[in-house]
């Protein structure tokens, strides 16, 4: 579904990625961890094509395309979906009607009709029943206001409204308490399919024992050093990440 | 020729007027205009030294050569009307009153006729009112009482509730047009009423007008005063907005400026009643190298009312805006809660504004504030609304919309309300 071969990118003339190898198939969930500042974000940022960082080197191929020459947009359009580890709070823009303008847009980019209004309370209604997130909050400004958690379970609303190919979920468990990190995998497990892919930045096993990766890899200082299954999570969680460094500076 | 080019500007432009005839007036209101004839006499155009115009530059506008021009022709006014608001629109074309195309719809305690015939009709409330408090000292309010050509008269009678909002229609036609176009709108004690005066031009044209807008407020009046200004990006306005209200009144006036070479709204407001609500908002969007200048003034006069002021703009190209809001909370004025904020977003790196709130207090058990912002859209909200999928365009549209809702929320009238909010998403080319 996703090749990324080896992205390097900066932002003001600073390396951050530094040379990334990922490749992910329909139906996979793969887990990102490391350190914090290690690059987790940027890459998701990167890939989702936020234009501040400078792509220096590599490519990344989505179904085919050239996903570096697509502006975000068209990347949306063309099924990534970034849940934000910050969302931002859009005061005065309605969550609903924005939802609905980016559906018309995605489905008019695919040479569909716009979406019947019936058709598209009914999938709010049952969207937003998957998150648990209160209706009031699914038509009020976007994040203006809400908690910590409410946005995190806003950002996985609109997942499940948009019905993406690949999700990247960036540190969406952070803030959550249990019952909401619960309903939010959940939601995620509910969403996955044999035709959708995932990708899970997190530093928690926590968030692995509902949604069970097929891969885990360690991102540090721009690359990923370490991949392997699900276990390493559990061992990563134990041992924290020195002795992976360790092994870094001797292959460096 | 000699005698033309020895002519001052202020001459020379007061001699486009010698061509009406106001023989047909009623004496008060040719008392009236000879009384600002000679106040003119001894006004200057103002000059970038003084104080309440530094901003914006009149050279352009009073050195241009017009005309007056009355208009007979036929004319589709329906790009101009108001969806529900059909019923009482009263169109004036190059300042004329154009009662062949105009549509008034009769209701019990509402007059709504042309100036002109008031002055005959209403001569009571016409001498009570005309002119009562505009300033003496701006040449641009007096030529506009010296020389006016027509306007509407709108009077909501005691205690009556005018459930149909009334349309002023004002029309360019032609190039070099000059009008004086004069509003009075008369809101008697308990009445409630609600207004729209729109400016446009029919075809291009570096027009002038030069409007007055009088309202009165009497007590426990509601009355909504809208103005849309989108006439030719070559065209000049400028409006003297004075507004008086009295006792538990609630006035709200809206001002939204979409066109204009140069646009200058000069608002008054009195606030002579207590317990009295103003509400004075407006959303400009000037773009090119176009200029819009909002100077208001708010004297609080007596205890326990309250004032809110909201302007908001988008400014893009080279365009400049001028925000100068005088709040004024006089001596007497106790327990006067008066708050304003002006909010900018900057399109372009060569957009300009000035903004400049004022607050004076002279009484000291008081609650004011004010406050002014100048900012790009946040690039953060772009991003995440085009991460999902919006284009940058509507991205824009969505951040710029919800910029102007605060303003927009003040609009009583729904279908009124809608129309800006396209014209907003309209004026956003890109
Ligand atoms: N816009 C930026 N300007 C300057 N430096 C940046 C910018 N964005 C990211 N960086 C730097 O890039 C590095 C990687 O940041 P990133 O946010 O990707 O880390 P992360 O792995 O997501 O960390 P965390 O676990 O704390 O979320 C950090 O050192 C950060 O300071
Ligand atoms: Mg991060």
């Amino acid at each position: 579904m996703i090749k990324i071969e080896n992205l390097h990118a900066s932002i003001d003339g600073q390396p951050i990625l530094k040379g990334i190898n990922l490749e992910v198939k329909p139906g996979e969930v793969h887990a990102i961890m490391g350190p914090n500042g290690s690059g987790k974000s940027t890459l998701a940022s990167v890939l989702a094509g936020r234009e501040e960082y400078e792509i220096t080197e590599g490519s990344v191929t989505f179904e085919g395309k050239d996903l570096l020459d697509l502006g975000a947009e068209d990347r949306a359009r063309e099924g990534i979906f970034l849940a934000f580890q910050y969302p931002v709070e859009i005061p005065g823009v309605s969550n609903i009607n924005f939802l609905k303008t980016a559906i018309n847009e995605i489905r008019k980019y695919r040479g569909e009709e716009p979406i019947p209004a019936k058709d598209f309370l009914k999938l709010v209604k049952e969207k937003s029943a998957l998150v648990e997130l209160d209706n009031s909050l699914a038509s009020r400004s976007v994040n203006e206001g809400f908690s910590g958690g409410e946005k995190k379970r806003n950002e996985i609303f609109q997942m499940a409204m948009l019905e993406p190919k690949l999700s990247i979920l960036d540190e969406t468990d952070s803030g959550l308490d249990i019952d909401a990190l619960r309903i939010v995998a959940n939601g995620v497990n509910k969403l996955k399919s044999a035709d959708n892919a995932s990708i899970v930045i997190t530093h928690y096993q926590r968030l692995l024992d509902y949604i069970v990766p097929d891969f885990v890899h360690v991102l540090y200082n721009g690359k990923i050093i370490k991949s392997g299954p699900k276990e390493l999570a559990l061992e990563l969680e134990e041992k924290g990440y020195d002795w992976l460094k360790k092994d870094q500076v001797i292959e460096a | 020729m000699s005698e033309i080019a020895t002519m001052n500007v202020k001459e020379q432009f007061l001699s486009t007027f010698g061509v009406q005839d106001f023989h047909f007036d009623t004496e008060a209101s040719k008392a009236a205009r000879n009384e600002a004839t000679k106040r003119i006499e001894g006004l200057e155009f103002p000059t970038s030294k003084t104080e309440y115009w530094k901003y914006t530059r009149i050279n352009r506008i009073v050195k241009a050569e017009y005309k007056i021009a009355e208009s007979t022709t036929t004319i589709d006014i329906t790009p101009f009307l108001i969806e529900g608001m059909e019923k009482n629109v009263m169109v004036f074309v190059n300042g004329f009153y154009r009662a062949d195309i105009s549509t008034i719809t009769s209701q019990e305690g509402v007059i709504a006729c042309a100036l002109s015939e008031a002055k005959e009709k209403h001569a009571d409330l016409f001498n009570a009112y005309f002119s009562k408090y505009l300033p003496t000292d701006e040449i641009f309010a007096n030529i506009n009482t010296a020389f006016h050509q027509d306007g509407a008269f709108i009077h909501f009678a005691k205690k009556q509730k005018a459930d149909q909002p009334i349309h002023i229609l004002n029309l360019v036609e032609g190039d070099q047009i000059i009008t004086n176009p004069r509003n009075l709108i008369i809101g008697e004690a308990f009445s409630e009423g609600k207004v729209v005066t729109s400016y446009h031009n029919l075809n291009g044209g570096k027009s002038f007008t030069n409007a007055v807008n009088e309202c009165f407020a009497a007590e426990n009046s509601y009355l909504e005063f809208n103005k849309l200004q989108e006439e030719d990006g070559t065209s000049f306005h400028i409006a003297t907005d004075q507004v008086q209200q009295e006792k538990s009144g609630n006035f709200t006036i809206n001002t939204f400026t979409f066109n204009g070479d140069i646009v200058r709204n000069n608002l008054n407001i009195a606030v002579a009643g207590e317990n009295g609500y103003t509400s004075l908002n407006g959303f400009y969007l000037p773009k090119e190298k176009q200029l819009v200048d909002n100077h208001t003034r708010v004297d609080h006069l007596v205890p326990h009312c309250e004032s809110h002021e909201l302007y908001r703009g988008v400014i893009d190209d080279k365009a400049t805006a001028v925000f100068n809001g005088k709040v004024m909370v006089h001596r007497d004025a106790q327990k006067t809660n008066a708050f304003q904020a002006n909010n900018n977003v900057l399109l372009s790196d060569d957009a300009t504004i000035n903004s400049k709130p004022e607050l004076e207090i002279y009484a000291d058990d008081v609650k004011c504030s004010h406050g002014s912002t100048i900012g790009q859209l946040d690039e953060e909200a772009i991003f995440y609304l085009r991460a999902r999928g919006l284009s940058e365009d509507s991205a824009i549209r969505l951040l710029l919309n919800a910029f102007a809702a605060d303003v927009l929320e003040h609009v009583g009238i729904e279908s009124f309300r809608q129309l800006i909010e396209e014209k907003i998403e309209n004026g956003l080319k890109k």
